[in-house]
């Protein structure tokens, strides 16, 4: 059985240039101590369907419309705000994008830390002391002892976000909710974290959500990918088959256009045409239509459905939002 | 060599920094560049790399006039700039332009299009208005967009669109060259490749010189035709793009590329990963002798703590190599034979 099963969550927003269904939707299940990859441009809806696990949609303007999440047999959408803080930053944690403005610049990095232990385990103040130098100690800061009295604005970004995932990972959570943890990070920090990411996933088996736009990042870190164009899933498949062979024209599309570190290719690049859709005036159809090579007359009729392409290994089914391809798998 | 077009040797721009003294000055300098030099050819890229704050943006901001450069030259098809008051600099500015990183911020949002492709013309006198608009219209053909929205403003243009504009108002007074700022790190990817083959595209068309300031290296891999890399102010190593990519020669270079995550999920488990220990450091304390030592994954490898002490210099490698490095390592990777070729 999956750890969490997300069943058709639809969050809405209401804006003054009208209603935007910016998750509109979207299932999945994530396995105990898997890595999913959650990949998509800015307003693909993917880190506002993490928030809507997490409970931290705002409402308003957001609206959830329909949907369940399901945790240990409980709909997390349907739980009451006491029972959901037990839940937050205890089973189900989060590490946002930006270290630099997610820390409290007013505490020291001792007290926001002890926080989280005081409230979910209810320890005493010398106790979750102790427990957060030795948290500081296992994401790799020097002389954790020191830096609990320190101010966030005393540490280097990449610092910052070690205490970030320090803090996360304090009440050993079966769920880690990564928000592009290394996007405001330079590549070498980068590494540093990701490194720590998967070294902690090994250690305590912590399954983690990882959003990201970085394709690089998704092929080293996830077991499946999961992809998002417009507030929907378009494709979902095992990394490897995903990369090796993109089935929805928007993931070909996206793979073809980065440009690659290890070819001196001097082709222009393969760019997907046009802009980004606007989420207020979606077209009826497929909203990848306007932009897809491939699509033809009917693409603009109905929204294609996410459906199973084949067997492509026994663990992970291969599914795709679109009709071209999935007609092809048939014939 | 050819004649360079844009030549810039040993450039530094130090800022004050650190305790305030009792006249309300600095004790401190920040060294943000720290005695760069390199030169750009007409129809060349070099693509600029590094860590934040490593001091490449500082190099953008005082080549273009922004900012005064603290010493070294700047010199422009044999014209000297640094030094020069604004008034003096008027002149060469329109042969120097920028496109800066956020297509959000760099647009006056109160501002048409045709006012803000205009502006250059009007600043430098070159254009009556009714000369501006058609510039403008012609402006926006020539980055891909519809010549009839000039009067349109920036909100109404996505961000890639918005680059564009940016673009076009850096050619607006037809320069020669192009510093350009991490002009595609604030785009979504299928937006990026559009932008980098319009600026590939113009690269060509009118042979303009480049300054790609990025931190994708595949970006710059794929745009470049040589690559610096900075570190803490200073350039420590320099090479044809190839070269670079395929045989970096400094420890930092490699673990840089190491560093960077590959779109492809065989290779990216495979490959060999340095991940460096620590933090870049602060620029306000350099070490003092090589930057990049106390990261260093091979710096016992040197004998007699020689980078604890000195200062490499960035050398080339051979009296006719353009491969240029800052280190005191023997050479020992065995791949600079097959570079020399």
């Amino acid at each position: 059985m999956a750890l969490l099963e997300v069943h058709d969550l639809v969050v809405r927003f209401d804006t003054h240039h009208g209603t935007v269904r910016a998750v509109d939707g979207v299932s999945f299940a994530l396995q105990e101590g898997e890595t999913l990859g959650l990949v998509g441009e800015s307003g693909s809806g993917k880190s506002v369907t993490n928030l809507a696990l997490m409970g931290l949609v705002p409402q308003p303007p957001g609206v959830i419309e329909s949907g369940s999440v399901l945790y240990e047999g409980s709909d997390l959408l349907k739980l009451s705000a006491p029972k959901m803080q037990a839940l937050r930053g205890n089973e189900i944690s989060m590490i946002f994008q930006d270290p630099m403005t997610s820390l409290n610049p007013l505490l020291t990095i001792g007290r926001q830390l002890a926080e989280v232990l005081e409230v979910h385990r209810g320890l005493g103040r010398k106790q979750a002391r102790e427990s957060c130098a030795k948290a500081l100690g296992d994401v790799g800061i020097p002389e954790p002892e020191s830096r609990l009295d320190q101010y966030p604005h005393e540490m280097s970004g990449g610092m910052r976000q070690r205490i970030m995932i320090a803090m996360a990972l304090l009440c050993d959570p079966r769920v880690l909710i990564a928000d592009e943890p290394t996007t405001a990070l330079d590549v070498t920090i980068q590494a540093q974290i990701l490194e720590l990411m998967r070294d902690l996933q090994q250690r305590r088996g912590t399954a983690i959500i990882l959003i990201t736009h970085d394709l690089g990042v998704v092929a080293g870190m996830s077991d499946r990918v999961h992809v998002m164009y417009a507030g929907r899933l378009v494709e979902a498949a095992a990394t490897v088959d995903l990369f090796r062979d993109p089935r929805h024209p928007y993931t070909a599309g996206l793979l073809d256009s980065i440009p690659r570190l290890s070819t001196s290719e001097v082709e222009p690049l393969k760019s997907i045409a046009g802009q980004p859709p606007d989420l207020a005036a979606l077209p009826a159809g497929c909203a990848f239509a306007p932009r897809c090579e491939q699509a033809i007359s009917s693409c603009n009729e109905a929204v294609p459905l996410l459906e199973s392409i084949e067997q492509a290994t026994a663990t992970s089914p291969r599914l795709a939002a679109c009709p071209l391809t999935n007609s092809e798998a048939r014939s | 060599m050819s004649a360079a077009l844009l030549e810039v040797t040993n450039l530094k721009k130090h800022f004050p920094a650190g305790e305030t003294t009792v006249l309300g000055g600095r004790k401190g300098r920040l060294r943000a560049v720290d005695g760069v030099s390199f030169s750009l050819e007409a129809g060349q890229c070099l693509g600029l790399v590094g860590e934040s704050g490593c001091g490449k943006s500082t190099v953008a901001r005082t080549l273009v006039g922004l900012q005064r450069a603290t010493s070294g030259s700047i010199k422009l098809d044999g014209q000297e700039l640094a030094g020069l008051s604004q008034r003096h600099w008027l002149p060469y500015r329109r042969r120097i332009q920028m496109i800066f990183q956020d297509p959000y911020a760099s647009l006056d949002p109160r501002q048409t299009v045709a006012s803000i492709l205009g502006e250059p013309a009007k600043i430098h006198g070159l254009a009556k208005p009714r000369e501006r608009k058609l510039l403008a219209m012609r402006l926006l053909e020539v980055v891909g967009l519809n010549p009839r929205h000039i009067n349109r403003y920036p909100h109404e243009f996505s961000g890639g669109q918005r680059q564009r504009i940016g673009i076009a108002r850096a050619l607006a007074l037809e320069p020669q060259v192009l510093i350009c700022d991490e002009p595609v790190s604030a785009l979504d990817v299928s937006i990026q490749a559009q932008i980098i083959n319009l600026l590939d595209e113009l690269k060509e068309r009118f042979s303009l010189a480049y300054l790609f300031i990025a931190h994708d290296l595949a970006v710059v891999r794929h745009i470049s035709d040589s690559v610096a890399v900075m570190y803490l102010g200073k350039v420590v190593e320099q090479a044809p793009r190839d070269e670079l990519f395929e045989a970096p020669l400094h420890p930092y270079t490699r673990a840089l590329l190491s560093a960077v995550p590959l779109p492809d999920p065989e290779q990216e488990r495979a490959r060999e990963r340095i991940v460096l220990s620590g933090d870049v450091p602060s620029p306000l304390s350099p070490p003092p002798g090589c930057a990049f030592e106390p990261r260093c994954p091979r710096r016992a490898e040197v004998p007699g703590d020689r980078c604890k002490r000195e200062s490499p210099q960035l050398e080339a490698l051979a009296p006719s190599s353009s491969r240029r490095r800052a280190c005191f390592l023997e050479n020992s990777w065995g791949k600079i034979q097959d570079c020399q070729k």
